[in-house]
């Protein structure tokens, strides 16, 4: 894989972009996110009200591909009820993990079905998957 | 004019991309001369049987190949003779070992295990195992900024207390080389048993455990150009007559009974099960192949990259270089980040110009966190690697920024 289709435009702005990098003191749910191996560290802030997610963000340091995966998942699932987000969130597993059978489902994952890539990357799986698996564990919490 | 010791290494010729490839992670493991390569498939072809068991021709062979590659390591740092050498798996596996059979055994409530915060995790974690079942207490020697040890610190912490010192000789993410010397001369007296992980320094500097005069030295073969799974533990032979087995079976055994049993003599007692022999084998030729060279060739080969690179790097704005200025206190280790970007990517993207480099906390989380480091990146040298080798990669780490829309 070239650089240029690991390190898309999409992700070098998510990386960059920090509109979604804040902690969010009145959380519903806050869960760590750690990758042991390469020092991916997130915590991811989650606010809900009436099943709907008002607010989410992240603190922390990462790699570009945790980085921006965090926030593209962040835009993606605020404003939107948790039944629905956890739809969202399986797919985007099954995506990553190449499990995907019923490709139309794939709209759901809006910017995120660009990270489709990082799953021909078996050395970066673990770091486009770190929020979404806080986020996984966040929703069992519920 | 540098001699091209890269011709002897057939993973050199091979080209990715068309491109060969900048071998920087030897502190990870380093790569394999042909004729280690060869001395392993000679062996298998003409010599393979189990050592120590049969009368045939084979197994006899195979005796000689594992016991003279014994006789070559004991003689290449220095040992009183081949008793004192005990093949494990690698320098961890030689760690472990010392924590059972030496650290559960000896050690009790208010002694004093001390490390070093610059140890690497393989270094740290049995102890804690035997810190909690014998309730010694851990204790840590700290470092500056560079990672270098302080003597008034080693000076405090080394006393009537201190009853087993584990400390790695070479820091294997800044390269830097500690005082061991000194360390041993504080612990004789107060007749502290000393153990130095050697996985960093028994490559890269010459060791002479009798001037060293260390109870206890571990190392890993395939840290200088032997297979993965073989490595040494050397000890004093009076220490080793005083530990007991870690392992128990086949090999080790002088009588066996249905509730008892006697051991073999050392090493022998240490080493249960058919052994590692190929991988022997392949010390004993990588020992030779690094002879013929010299210890000290080496150390100067090393230090004249590190400089050479140290010298194109130190003026890049956008790089943070770690480690002690003075280079006769490190290793060719360069341990740095790029600014704005994830030591990950960094990786990623080096790669992506065939050279190899190690980036994440290098199994040494207390020391990155002492430095307040999350991660780094870390480019670490051998003898065969080239002033070209270091020129693709200062090219390549220029271009590194760009990539994630930096300004270089």
């Amino acid at each position: 894989m070239s650089l240029n289709e690991i390190y898309t435009e999409l992700i070098r702005y998510h990386n960059k972009n920090r509109a979604n990098k804040k902690e969010i003191k009145d959380a519903t749910i806050s869960e760590r996110g750690h990758n042991p191996s390469c020092g991916d560290d997130i915590t991811l802030y989650i606010k809900i009200d009436k099943d709907i997610i008002i607010d989410a963000g992240f603190t922390g340091s990462g790699c570009a591909i945790s980085q921006a995966s965090t926030s593209i998942m962040i835009d993606l699932i605020k404003d939107k009820n948790i039944n629905e987000v956890g739809d969202i969130l399986e797919t985007f597993l099954k995506m990553i993990r190449k499990e995907m059978q019923d490709e139309n489902k794939l709209d759901l994952l809006g910017d995120a079905f660009y990270l489709r890539n990082i799953s021909n990357m078996p050395a970066r799986v673990k770091c486009v998957v770190l929020p979404w698996h806080s986020l996984k564990v966040s929703l069992e919490k519920l | 004019m540098r001699i091209d010791y890269k011709k002897d290494f057939p993973i050199f010729q091979k080209k990715i991309n068309g491109n060969t490839i900048v071998y920087l992670d030897n502190a990870a493991t380093t790569h394999k001369p042909r004729k280690v390569i060869e001395s392993i498939e000679e062996y298998n072809k003409n010599y393979n049987g189990n050592p120590h068991r049969g009368a045939h021709y084979l197994s006899m062979e195979a005796t000689k190949v594992y016991e003279d590659s014994r006789k070559k390591v004991a003689e290449f740092i220095g040992a009183k003779n081949e008793n004192e050498i005990v093949f494990t798996r690698n320098a961890t596996e030689s760690l472990n070992f010392l924590a059972y059979s030496y650290g559960l055994k000896n050690l009790k409530k208010g002694d004093e295990i001390l490390l070093s915060i610059t140890n690497h995790h393989s270094n740290i974690v049995p102890w804690q195992m035997v810190a909690r079942k014998t309730g010694a207490k851990l204790v840590y020697l700290t470092s500056d900024e560079n990672g270098q040890l302080i003597k008034e610190d080693i000076d405090n912490k080394i006393n009537e207390n201190t009853k087993l010192i584990s400390i790695s000789h070479v820091n294997n993410i800044f390269g830097t080389i500690h005082p061991v010397e000194y360390i041993i001369e504080r612990a004789k007296l107060f007749s502290s048993t000393v153990i130095i992980d050697g996985a960093q320094s028994v490559p890269h500097l010459k060791t002479d455990v009798k001037n060293l005069d260390a109870d206890f030295i571990v190392f890993s073969g395939h840290k200088m150009l032997a297979s993965m799974g073989i490595g040494v533990l050397y000890g004093k032979e009076e220490n080793l007559h005083r530990l007991d087995p870690f392992l128990f079976g086949g090999d080790m055994i002088e009588y066996v009974d249905l509730y008892d049993t006697t051991y073999d003599e050392i090493p022998n007692k240490f080493e249960a099960g058919t052994q590692n022999v190929e991988g022997a084998l392949s010390l004993m030729v990588a020992i030779e192949y690094i002879e013929n060279i010299g210890m000290d060739k080496i150390q100067s080969l090393e230090k004249e990259l590190l400089s050479y690179a140290l010298a194109k790097l130190e003026d890049k704005k956008f790089l943070k270089l770690y480690g002690v200025k003075d280079l006769n206190y490190r290793t060719g280790i360069i341990p740095f980040n790029v600014e704005d970007v994830h030591p990950h990517d960094v990786a990623t993207i080096l790669d992506n110009y065939n050279i190899a480099i190690r980036a994440g906390h290098h199994c040494a989380q207390p020391f990155m966190k002492h430095m307040g480091l999350n991660s780094s990146c870390r480019a670490s040298l051998y003898f065969y690697n080239t002033f070209e080798d270091i020129d693709r990669f200062v090219e390549a780490l220029g271009k590194v920024r760009g990539y994630l829309n930096y300004e270089s």
